[in-house]
């Protein structure tokens, strides 16, 4: 097993090496070693390979100062390429310096007093007295002065972009061409997503508008964010179609590009006994087609705020995700000891019913409102609340309980009487 | 001889025929109204309706119904035609909110039906409640029941219970189970000028199948 080594402070060193091996470890910005085994057929010994890749680096910018070494292991070869100018093959370690190591300060000082100033002075230490004084790090760089370090290539792994771009010949202004090419751009990334076994949380799609009067082009930016990560294609374009569905660009496109932001998968252990629940990327899609007929904002998860306020709720965008672990750690869930009572439910009317109220002693004994009316049969208040007084959204009302011929409401008066919903 | 003709029983029922499983809403009284083929609840991938005028419980059985289901860690749904929907009265009747979609119409019952539609089949849930309770009659009655036809099939053979929430009933013999609610008593505690409203009886009698008896439960009030 051989490998080659190429040292150089300025040179594109992954292009250099990728012409003669697709993997590769870049030990540093200015080493890169990769294995020469391959390539004795197409260059012959290994001084040719080394002499190959020495005229591959100089004709290329930056490639005039460059050290090619080969070695039997990765971190003789890379010792040599640093340490001899030039290339170099099968070269002997002996006479370099203690200092071309990574050794610490201590360690420094310790071998200079001992009066060990050359690799091969390291060598030749006794493995076990260098163990009880440096520890494994000193058994480590004895090895490293021996040459004798087997081990396997970190692969140097280009970073991956998910980002595209397409410029048209002629601007586009109906969607469904427009569909066309955002699918290809999608195709290509969730593939790259996949072989990188990632997904993404967040689709961001830059149309650039053909704007007559001004030199400058116009954008349309919309960005999708996803409940859970995604790398369906079809998925992902049926989002962003219902989305431009909703949000169209206002004038014909002449460029776009499509951007998606990588992250892990959701990985979810599921239990052989546990409910069937909708996948995450078939809901988002089915809540984001039910979007498209009720509105954004009134599709999601209910929440409940901690807060006096007489509605502390709020609507979040989002999907349900069942959390298997409640069930797991609690055996006594509702599932399991379901409760004999149950709360009662309670009804809003939005917006609140005005009302026209009669009263007695300050109580009410009778009220009107559309399709509510009758005698107060009982009344249970008022009940005062108050709050967010240092905001633009403050309350302050008095609440009833109150029992009609026919049902049991809530009414409240702040300014007026209103109906607030129903008990049911 | 017909093959056949032995396994009809002396009541004209097939004794194999199809036992639903049953989905309990928790409350005793109203399961054991509904206990049919030693099974007790709502029959899963079936059309059931929860009929009753202002102030009936048919909110409150509803809640009952999604907390029995989210504690099964089941997916459910909640299309609001009418923006009614009160996630604090649900929650305290057990139902865990982060399990449920919340879809608030705006007083449209197409685009109600429309929603029940996508999420019926898009399968997966295990209680999609439609709640149809403050939309007039002379809407509701002019819902085309093919709908019903349609949601009838999409459902079965799934485990998902379609929840009809209405005045009146619409679904018609597209709904296996129908309940009708009432409410019996009000409670008030405290002397008159500082009373409180405590619980509700309510009655439930099941209109179809029939039942010859009724069951009664209580629901306490929020205060």
């Amino acid at each position: 097993m051989m490998f080659a080594c190429i040292h150089s402070p300025s040179a594109d060193l992954p292009q250099i090496a990728s012409a003669f091996s697709p993997s590769f470890e870049q030990t540093a910005p200015d080493t890169v070693v990769f294995r020469i085994d391959g390539l004795q057929r197409l260059h012959g010994s290994p001084r040719q390979i080394a002499q190959a890749i020495a005229q591959e680096a100089i004709a290329k910018p930056g490639g005039e100062q460059v050290n090619v070494a080969i070695a039997e292991t990765a971190d003789a070869a890379i010792l040599a390429a640093r340490n001899f100018p030039g290339v170099t093959v099968a070269p002997s370690l002996n006479d370099l310096d203690v200092s071309t190591l990574p050794l610490t300060e201590e360690m420094a000082q310790v071998l200079e007093s001992w009066g060990i100033y050359t690799l091969e002075q390291l060598a030749q230490l006794p493995e076990n007295g260098l163990a009880e004084r440096f520890g494994s790090h000193g058994v480590h760089l004895q090895q490293l002065a021996r040459g004798a370090i087997y081990r396997p290539l970190k692969i140097f792994q280009p970073e991956t972009t998910y980002e595209d771009r397409i410029e048209l010949d002629h601007p586009v202004s109906l969607l469904e061409p427009l569909l066309f090419l955002i699918a290809r751009l999608l195709n290509d990334q969730c593939a790259r997503l996949l072989s990188n076994a990632m997904a993404a949380n967040e689709v961001t799609i830059r149309l650039e508008l053909e704007d007559c009067t001004k030199h400058d082009r116009a954008e349309h930016i919309r960005t999708l964010r996803l409940p859970v990560p995604m790398r369906e294609s079809k998925s992902l374009l049926k989002l962003l179609q219902m989305d431009l569905e909703t949000h169209p660009p206002t004038a014909p496109t002449i460029a776009l590009a499509l951007s998606l932001k990588p992250v892990h998968p959701r990985t979810v252990q599921t239990g052989i006994f546990l409910p069937i629940t909708p996948a995450p990327d078939k809901l988002e899609l089915t809540l984001a087609r039910i979007r498209g007929i009720v509105g954004e904002t009134n599709v999601g998860v209910p929440q409940l705020r901690d807060s006096y306020h007489p509605q502390p709720f709020s609507l979040v965008p989002g999907i349900p995700i069942p959390n298997p672990q409640s069930l797991s750690s609690n055996p006594q869930s509702p599932a399991s000891q379901p409760p004999a009572t149950s709360h009662q439910g309670f009804r809003y009317f939005r917006p609140p019913l005005p009302a026209t109220v009669s009263l007695v002693d300050n109580r009410p004994i009778r009220i009107t409102a559309s399709g509510i009316q009758g005698k107060v049969l009982n009344a249970a208040g008022p009940w005062r609340t108050s709050g967010d007084w240092w905001t633009t959204t403050a309350w302050n009302r008095d609440e009833w309980d109150i029992a009609l011929p026919h049902g049991l409401y809530r009414i409240y008066h702040d300014s007026n009487w209103y109906v607030e919903g129903s008990y049911d | 001889m017909n093959p056949n003709a032995a396994r009809v029983t002396t009541l004209g029922l097939c004794p194999d025929a199809k036992i639903r499983e049953c989905l309990p809403t928790g409350l005793a009284p109203v399961d054991a109204l509904l206990t049919q083929d030693q099974a007790q609840g709502f029959p899963r991938g079936a059309i059931s309706e929860i009929v009753g005028t202002e102030s009936s419980g048919r909110t409150t059985l509803v809640h009952s119904l999604l907390a029995a289901s989210t504690a099964q860690l089941e997916v459910c749904a909640y299309i609001d035609t009418d923006d009614s929907f009160d996630p604090v009265s649900a929650a305290a009747a057990g139902v865990a909110l982060s399990q449920l979609v919340w879809i608030r119409c705006g007083h449209n019952a197409g685009h109600a039906l429309k929603a029940a539609d996508y999420l019926l089949h898009a399968g997966g849930f295990g209680v999609i409640v439609l709640d149809l309770c403050q939309v007039p009659p002379r809407i509701s009655n002019r819902i085309p029941i093919s709908y019903w036809y349609r949601f009838r099939r999409a459902i079965e053979n799934t485990p998902t219970i379609l929840a009809l929430v209405e005045k009146q009933p619409i679904a018609k013999s597209c709904a296996t189970l129908m309940l009708d609610l009432q409410r019996k008593k009000t409670q008030w505690t405290g002397a008159p000028g500082f009373s409180l409203l405590r619980e509700v009886e309510l009655e439930v009698a099941s209109r179809k199948p029939v039942r010859p008896i009724t069951a009664a439960f209580k629901a306490r009030s929020l205060a």
